[in-house]
């Protein structure tokens, strides 16, 4: 079957004549699949104009390093809310409020990759008030605040190279972890041979607590463990709701070619960490305090300008015999994802390089603690016998398998990259029952509601890595697709077939109505407590301090006040600090200035916003409203006049001759 | 290559009637009902006089509050003072002396609606006329319209 799939995958790609593809791309359907006809598939995704989506999906972007929010089933794209790179669209980034989000160790980072957003819970169920999501490169975590759908907060991982196995949350956010993906030395700054990795270099898992009450993030503690890479990671539930686990790869500590000097095991490990023992632990003194640089950067107060706080030291455990709060899993090898099934007791290993698919049990894994089933130990932490943890092998589930999830109602769903399909088993008899193409290169798939104890499980994402021939083609490089699926009957079937933004690893869908009545429509302007906020016409102001000039500006459709400045010079650092009188939702109001090496800054109703312009030339320089506001837009307008650096030209605003 | 080009469009076009026949019946009663409703002659005489808004009955405006005056005052400068000024036209009609035309509950249930005002109201709708830039609600309550009014009130009878 997989011969003949990448043989009609090749024929299509190289060799098909232009019917075949036309006729591909113009009834979406793919040749061999269990397939809806096109009405039926239609009217299963179509939510008609001016109705709402059943369900918000929030993508990844990856590349990106941003995340994207759709409607769900019909795939309506509705914002990309910037996290971790510059946004000239919102001025995210550019703006000197949002600016210090972006601060780390290293200094000021434009750019990151963003993999796996995952929702608050509470009693193991998504909660909708905070979505958080990891940077891989520069290793951090975001907290978005699903009232406004805007980053409130992001904090660095110290000791830590590639935060990828992140960002997920335990069953009530108690802690949201993180894990080093490339191990490095441990101690920062350390200047050592790369060959000296097995003594020198260490991995690093984080658990960051959360405030039940703000979602705010404070490192708690790491745990130093074996020179691995750790990939993936996911918190029990139910009874197991007091571990999480991680996957981890490259056991055999390669720091070269590890596609080959990695691939040389049999089996790697599943990391399972009781996460409240390690706490108590910590509690009790066991950890130690080491020197660390790391930023964690957050608004005070309702918006405001974002602040820097810089750490300068974390709470380390290392694990030693006897602590019993972490043990390895052997399972087959170089595991992706490991996730764990609405009831807590199904622990599912993805082996992309395995030929099954290997299920652990939560209460023989327990057992096997207690019995001591060890069958070594590594760096204090032991090393349980397969045989007594694993409860099944899924054979035959295609190759490549990487993530799974569950629809609570005794299956799974597992995505298999190399074959590049989705196969559908059951967690009572560990066969596969169904399965189904995937275009092109499955890695993340997601359920409604899913990695909850109560999965809504309607639909189901595949986020897929090629495009190819799916759309219309749009040059060498293609946007990565996403496919919905329909997982609520026996049979999965194809409904939707869509290009993303950026490069979406992971995503997560919740019912919308538990996120809605939270939205905020404006920020309402008796709460604004922006240091540089204008709460009434009267004050706008302009204030010079030296070579700086704070401009206090407000916009209301039609007119920014004041609207005619004077007395700017050459030399001078502008910050124009606009304030968004508007109280209406959606009314949004922007500002760009002729030559500003910045972007464009947007302001939501109510909000404050600042943008920084340091003028180089003399002359008079337009400022528009970018955002198209009102029938009078086009006359939303302004002057500022630049004088040279020693001039006199007082410093004088008005509006309308005022 | 062209001459598939007639097969292609037919091809999309027997694929797509179906798509669209299939969404038709879709419309719901409720968008039906949601139509804006443009007939004066639905308006009561109260509505007529005193605006159509959440401010239904006669509201007595007797003895000057000076606290809800000083509250009025403040909601006033942070979010209708950048449109409107004592005396002269500016984005919005000056209101120095709105008293003197208008009902307090006309005053306020173009705060409070005015969307619904210029949309329903024969006023409203002349004013948008006139200005051609519909008022936007400024996220006030009634308790504050009412403050607003009061200090209207109190601006007219103190400067003139």
């Amino acid at each position: 079957m997989n011969n003949n799939k990448s043989n009609t995958l090749r024929g299509l790609l190289f060799g098909a004549g232009f019917i075949a593809v036309a006729a591909f791309i113009f009834t979406g359907c793919p040749s061999q699949q269990s397939m809806l006809d096109s009405r039926d598939a239609a009217e299963k995704v179509y939510v008609a104009p001016g109705e709402h989506d059943e369900y918000y999906g929030f993508f990844s972007g990856g590349y990106s390093g941003q995340l994207s929010v759709w409607g769900l089933p019909s795939a309506r794209f509705l914002k990309v809310i910037p996290v971790f790179s510059q946004d000239p669209e919102t001025g995210y980034g550019y703006s000197e409020e949002t600016k210090p989000l972006l601060m780390t160790s290293y200094g000021f980072i434009p750019w990151d990759d963003s993999h796996h957003p995952h929702i608050s819970q509470t009693d193991g169920d998504a909660d909708g008030r905070w979505i958080y999501i990891n940077a891989n490169n520069t290793p951090r975590i975001a907290r978005i605040d699903l009232q406004t759908f805007e980053t409130k907060e992001i904090l660095e991982l110290p000791n830590t190279g590639g935060n990828h196995a992140s960002s997920f949350v335990t069953s009530n956010s108690e802690y949201v972890i993180g894990a080093t993906r490339f191990s490095i030395p441990y101690e920062m700054d350390l200047d050592v041979p790369i060959d000296s990795y097995s003594e020198e270099f260490r991995g690093a898992l984080s658990f960051i607590a959360l405030d039940p009450e703000t979602g705010m993030m404070e490192m708690d503690f790491q745990i130093l463990v074996p020179p691995y890479n750790y990939d993936l990671g996911r918190a029990g539930k139910g009874p197991s709701s007091d571990w999480v686990f991680f996957t981890t790869y490259n056991t055999e500590e390669a720091h070269t070619l590890l596609e080959v000097n990695a691939s040389r095991n049999d089996k790697d490990y599943v990391a399972a960490i009781n996460w409240k023992r390690a706490a108590e632990l910590v509690r009790n003194g066991a950890g130690e305090t080491m020197s660390a640089e790391y930023y964690h950067n957050y608004y005070e107060g309702n918006q405001g300008i974002a602040i820097n706080v810089v750490k300068d030291q974390v709470t380390v455990l290392t694990p030693e015999d006897g602590q019993n709060f972490i043990y390895f899993m052997p399972t087959p090898k170089s595991p992706h994802g490991v996730d764990i099934d609405p009831s807590g007791e199904y622990i599912v290993a993805g082996g992309k390089l395995a030929t099954v698919i290997p299920v652990h049990s939560f209460s023989r894994m327990l057992d096997a603690i207690e019995n001591e089933r060890f069958e070594g130990h590594v760096e204090g932490i032991p090393i349980l016998d397969y045989d007594a943890t694993i409860i099944g092998e899924v054979e035959n589930p295609g190759l490549g398998p990487l993530h799974t999830e569950f629809d609570g109602r005794g299956y799974a769903y597992t995505s298999v990259y190399i074959s590049s399909e989705i196969v559908k088993w059951s967690l009572e008899t560990f066969e596969v029952v169904d399965r189904i193409d995937a275009y092109y290169s499955i890695g993340h798939l997601m359920i409604t509601g899913g990695d909850t104890r109560n999965p809504d499980a309607r639909y189901l994402v595949g986020l897929t890595k090629t495009a190819k021939d799916r759309y219309l083609p749009t040059g060498p490089k293609q946007n990565h697709p996403a496919q919905l699926y329909d997982i609520s009957g026996d049979r999965m079937q194809l409904l939707l077939d869509f290009p993303t933004i950026g490069e979406p690893h992971y995503a997560q869908a919740i019912r919308a109505d538990i996120v809605t009545p939270n939205v905020k429509q404006i920020y309402e302007m008796e709460e604004n407590d922006h240091p540089h906020a204008l709460l009434r016409v009267a004050d706008n102001r302009i204030e010079r301090d030296g070579d700086t000039v704070r401009v206090y500006m407000s916009s209301t459709r039609s007119h920014f006040r004041p609207d005619n400045i004077e007395g700017v010079r050459v030399g001078d650092t502008v910050y124009i600090h606009l304030t968004n009188l508007e109280q209406e939702w959606d009314v949004v109001h922007g500002i760009a200035i002729k030559g500003a090496n910045n972007s464009e800054i947007l302001v939501a109703p109510g909000q404050t916003k600042t943008m920084k312009w340091e003028p180089t030339r003399t002359g008079i320089f337009p400022f528009y409203c970018t955002a198209f506001c009102s029938a009078l837009h086009q006359e939303m307008q302004g002057y500022i006049r630049v004088s040279a650096a020693d001039s006199d030209v007082a410093l004088t605003w008005s509006t309308g001759g005022n | 290559m062209i001459s598939q080009k007639p097969l292609l469009t037919l091809l999309t076009i027997i694929l797509f009637i179906p798509a669209f026949h299939a969404c038709g019946g879709e419309e719901t009663s409720d968008r039906q009902q949601s139509q804006p409703q443009t007939e004066e002659a639905t308006l009561t005489e109260f509505e007529l006089e005193h605006g159509i808004g959440p401010v239904t009955e006669r509201i007595e405006i007797g003895d000057i509050d000076l606290d809800k005056v000083a509250e009025g005052r403040n909601i006033y400068e942070m979010k209708c003072e950048m449109c409107h000024n004592y005396q002269g036209r500016m984005v919005g009609p000056e209101l120095g002396n709105v008293m003197e035309r208008r009902s307090p509950e006309f005053v306020m249930n173009f705060i409070l609606n005015p969307s619904g005002m210029v949309r329903e109201h024969p006023v409203g709708q002349e004013l948008l006329r006139e200005y051609m830039t519909a008022m936007p609600f400024q996220n006030v309550q009634k308790d504050e319209a009412r403050a607003i009014a009061e200090y209207l009130w109190y601006y007219h009878k103190e400067n003139n």
